[in-house]
């Protein structure tokens, strides 16, 4: 991809995303750390406008940004005397280690690959395609997943009821 | 001045180390979630990369797939946090390395 705006588009990106997941790592109050993995998702957002998603952009505003965002709040807010220390466990140092091996295997694999670009960058992909891909091709998958989600909503309300909840069902 | 695919892949990669670093070193299991989106997002900036760059008929294979790990991601979030509140009623901790009933 050529042009200026492009171009700073995406180092500003860049920045922005992993200077936030950074601070994910180093903030020291757990509340600081859901903010910063926030606005990590919206720059996760931003390069999807660049790799025209437009429609993932708009899905990964809402789904991650909306919805999970909120209920990691929810989670830190529900667990009072659980402490906001967004501390390190033993494992810190192995964990680092392991993190950076991965991190040199990747960024040689990268460099060293010869990737079989499409001329002219690839096609363009409109929210239309998208769509008509999920209901035909993939039409399987995407019933599996609103499968999935009913027994994800119905299991997280299960696992969060608490015994008072129960025996006040039991009653009604 | 122009931005390939080795820009976007490496971002993806920092990202995927970063959110395993998190995910593997965190104490409190909230803080290992957030590692786990880390990675998930991560994964789905390179998904996204090759099915921009990537020579192929099946571009749209791509956008689809992110779509499935975007839905599965919101799912296991919502699982694992009222797993998460459920471990904080009965323990009154969500510190992972405190949480070792089975540890003999």
């Amino acid at each position: 991809m050529d042009g200026v705006a492009v171009t700073l588009s995406f180092w500003i990106l860049a920045a922005v995303t992993l200077v936030a997941a950074a601070g994910v790592v180093l903030a020291r109050n757990l509340l600081h750390a859901v903010l910063l993995l926030i606005l990590s998702f919206v720059g996760i957002a931003g390069f999807f406008l660049l790799l025209s998603a437009e429609f993932l952009a708009m899905a990964q505003v809402i789904i991650y940004v909306g919805a999970v965002a909120v209920l990691v709040l929810f989670a830190i807010l529900l667990t009072p005397h659980a402490g906001r220390d967004n501390g390190e466990t033993r494992m810190a140092a192995p964990a680092l280690l392991l993190s950076l091996c991965l991190l040199a295997v990747l960024c040689f694999v990268i460099q060293d690959t010869a990737w079989p670009l499409a001329t002219g960058g690839g096609p363009g992909l409109s929210a239309a395609d998208l769509g008509e891909a999920l209901l035909t091709t993939w039409v399987l998958p995407f019933e599996v997943a609103s499968v999935l989600l009913t027994a994800a909503l119905v299991g997280a309300i299960m696992l969060a009821r608490t015994p008072q909840d129960e025996a006040e069902d039991a009653l009604a | 001045m122009s931005v390939g695919i080795d820009n976007f892949l490496i971002v993806g990669a920092i990202l995927f180390c970063i959110g395993l670093f998190v995910a593997l070193s965190k104490r409190n299991a909230i803080g290992v979630l957030m590692g786990v989106e880390l990675m998930l997002n991560a994964v789905n900036l390179t998904l996204l990369t090759f099915s921009r760059f990537g020579a192929g008929q099946h571009a749209i294979a791509g956008q689809t797939f992110v779509t499935f790990v975007i839905t599965v991601a919101a799912a296991e979030a919502s699982v694992a946090l009222a797993l998460t509140v459920s471990v904080y009623r009965n323990r009154d901790t969500v510190d992972v390395d405190r949480i070792n009933l089975l540890k003999s």
